[in-house]
């Protein structure tokens, strides 16, 4: 199939004794908005760190189609991977803290470079039209997420908030093909996190970005993912529309336990077997 | 108080940013052009003196400053362009393709030390580079018959294809010049994508790789440059010297290095020059104040010592940035007056970092 931009088949990695994921396969289509849920240490970043090739995989393999056919992801070199126009942004928000935003987004463009270290050693005109073209790109960014206020500010004053999404924008100053969103609403509050809700459906109907994201906010996930997979200790749960994956039984309880489990919790706190009478509160 | 009228990205990666710039930067290259004929000739020479730190400083600015990789052993690049600018000159070699091996040498020596410095970081970086130090200083007192061992080697003058620079006046041009080209270049990296991925993999190197930076490459050449720039004054060094000795490449000069950057300000260009002046200036300061003090501790033996570390520690206690972030902020309370107030330049402490590259 030609539609398909990335696929994982069957991967796996083990960090010693922990088996982090577990032969997991999903595709994600061309233009679709792919979402990752589950518990904490379900394995969710860890898939992402496979597909930015921080990590390499035990066993399965990726494929991606990149800019010249579709190849394996997992024999690419960790640098290589931006030039694929495949771009992340971090859980716990990873700029360059003491430059200034503009700066960062132009870091941004670095898989775009065309000059070589003499030709900046002396700053050439071709260097300098590079950089005129750069700050062009940078600049419709910067527009795209109403950025225009904090362009010359230093990354370190910034509050939480825009710092996220500095780094949405300066994983789209790479003008990815997949863009990958690690938890892009934490840490957000309630009208930031519609803002970036807003921001993902552009970033997918105005710019044609495949976006794969992992993700909490159920709300969030619900408005903007076209699919999405539920994981829980590396294995896969369910995968499918938001509304069949959330009243799959195996993902209700995987959040929030099963029904056995919750009764024998009670029979230990109340220290009864029977049915707690109704009405009963717990001390 | 100044404000920027922007109409052009140009006007962003001009070098000089307004009048101001052009107007006080001129003033200082007028000054530095007409220094000999203003001050007497022991000025001059510790002028020169300033330059050639300052050639070192740059490097080691890029390096620690820029790229975020402290070397502990800067010394032995010196030492290296030092001795293959000494051994060159004196076999008849012309000054301008001798400095230009001496650098290239430098930077090859750097690209060896580089590799270390892909798999450690931090303190451990450290200790490599100091090992290193420690190294090169035992080879340059071993190896007799190119360096001449603890006797040392005298360097002839300068000759530019035939032109030999007899006077302090014409080496202080010679300096002025390099160190004028060095900055030039320094600032035009800074500005062009190789100087942003140098920033980038300071600032985050996990994030740096996930936009495309390729870690080992720049790290590697962030060290070669460096190294370069070290050699180039290593060589301008051993002329204004005319001799040297393994003894004057050993861990105390490499920890001038480090103080004069670090007292200058950390990722500022700036700071390397403001560096060099004070690392030159001090001991003649000291000089000056010793017979004010009782001789028990004017005579006293490390003074020199004892003032540069209570200068250290009170920069990193109170002025992390350096003498350049304390020149930012008399600037700015003078650009504002009277609105400057205490906290301007508090940063917010960075928030937690996922998981670096081990």
């Amino acid at each position: 199939m030609t539609d398909i931009l990335l696929s994982a088949k069957d991967l796996s990695v083990r960090f010693g004794g922990v088996l982090a994921v577990n032969r997991v396969s999903f595709d994600v289509q061309q233009g679709e908005v792919f979402t990752l849920i589950g518990p904490n240490g379900a394995g969710k970043t860890t898939v992402f760190n496979l597909i930015s090739r921080i990590y390499t995989p035990t066993s399965g393999e990726i494929t991606y189609l990149g800019p010249k056919g579709r190849l394996n992801l997992t024999q690419q070199a960790p640098q290589a991977v931006a030039s694929l126009g495949i771009a992340r942004t971090f859980q716990n928000i990873e700029l360059f803290e003491h430059a200034s935003v503009l700066h960062n987004l132009l870091i941004g463009r670095h898989t775009h470079r065309s000059s070589s270290l003499l030709q900046d050693l002396f700053f050439t005109s071709k260097v300098r039209e590079a950089e005129l073209k750069a700050r062009e790109k940078a600049e419709e960014v910067i527009d795209f997420l109403d950025l225009q206020h904090h362009r010359d500010a230093l990354v370190a004053g910034l509050p939480y908030g825009v710092r996220k999404v500095v780094e949405l924008a300066r994983a789209l100053c790479t003008e990815p093909r997949l863009l990958l969103l690690d938890e892009p609403s934490s840490g957000l509050n309630v009208e930031e996190t519609d803002d970036m809700a807003f921001w993902i459906q552009d970033i997918q109907h105005e710019l044609g970005v495949t976006v794969l994201m992992v993700e909490h906010d159920m709300s969030l996930v619900s408005k903007v993912s076209d699919r999405v997979l539920a994981m829980n200790q590396g294995e896969m749960l369910a995968m499918g529309t938001p509304r069949e994956v959330q009243t799959d039984p195996g993902v209700v309880e995987a959040y929030l336990g099963s029904i056995d489990d919750v009764s024998s919790l009670r029979r230990k706190v109340n220290g009864y077997v029977d049915a707690p009478s109704p009405g009963h509160t717990r001390v | 108080m100044r404000f920027l009228f922007k109409t052009d990205y140009a006007q962003d990666i001009r070098l000089a940013k307004h009048g101001g710039h052009v107007f006080w930067y001129s003033a200082l290259l007028l000054l530095l052009f007409v220094a000999p004929w203003l001050f007497a000739e022991y000025w001059l020479a510790q002028l020169t003196l300033v330059l050639i730190y300052s050639v070192a400083g740059l490097g080691l600015m890029l390096l620690a400053g820029f790229t975020g990789l402290f070397s502990m052993g800067h010394a032995a690049f010196l030492g290296v362009g030092a001795y293959t600018h000494a051994v060159m000159t004196n076999a008849g070699i012309p000054f301008p393709i001798a400095i230009v091996c001496a650098a290239g040498l430098a930077a090859a020596v750097g690209l060896v030390v580089g590799l270390p410095a892909l798999r450690v970081k931090g303190i451990y970086l450290g200790i490599a580079t100091l090992s290193f130090g420690f190294i090169v200083e035992e080879v340059l007192a071993r190896w007799e018959s190119v360096t001449g061992g603890n006797a040392g080697i005298h360097i002839a003058k300068p000759n530019l294809f035939g032109w030999v620079l007899e006077s302090g006046t014409e080496f202080y041009f010679l300096c002025l010049v390099i160190t004028v080209t060095a900055t030039l270049g320094i600032l035009n990296l800074l500005r062009a994508p190789t100087g942003r991925a140098f920033v980038a993999i300071r600032d985050s190197e996990i994030s740096a790789q996930s936009m495309g930076i390729h870690l080992a490459y720049y790290k590697t050449l962030s060290f070669a440059i460096s190294a370069a720039l070290a050699g180039v004054a290593g060589a301008l060094y051993a002329h204004n010297l005319q001799f040297i000795s393994p003894d004057q490449f050993n861990i105390l000069q490499s920890i001038d290095l480090l103080l004069m950057i670090v007292i200058g300000g950390v990722g500022s260009v700036h700071g390397a020059f403001l560096g060099a002046i004070f690392l030159i200036a001090m001991p003649q300061v000291i000089a000056q104040v010793k017979d004010f003090l009782p001789a028990t501790v004017g005579q006293a033996p490390g003074l020199q010592g004892l003032v540069y570390g209570l200068v250290l520690i009170t920069f990193v206690l109170f002025e992390p940035m350096g003498l350049y972030g304390r020149w930012l902020k008399i600037r700015t309370y003078l650009q504002m007056f009277p609105f400057y107030r205490k906290g301007m330049f508090k940063r917010q402490k960075s928030f937690q970092k996922s998981d670096r590259l081990k």
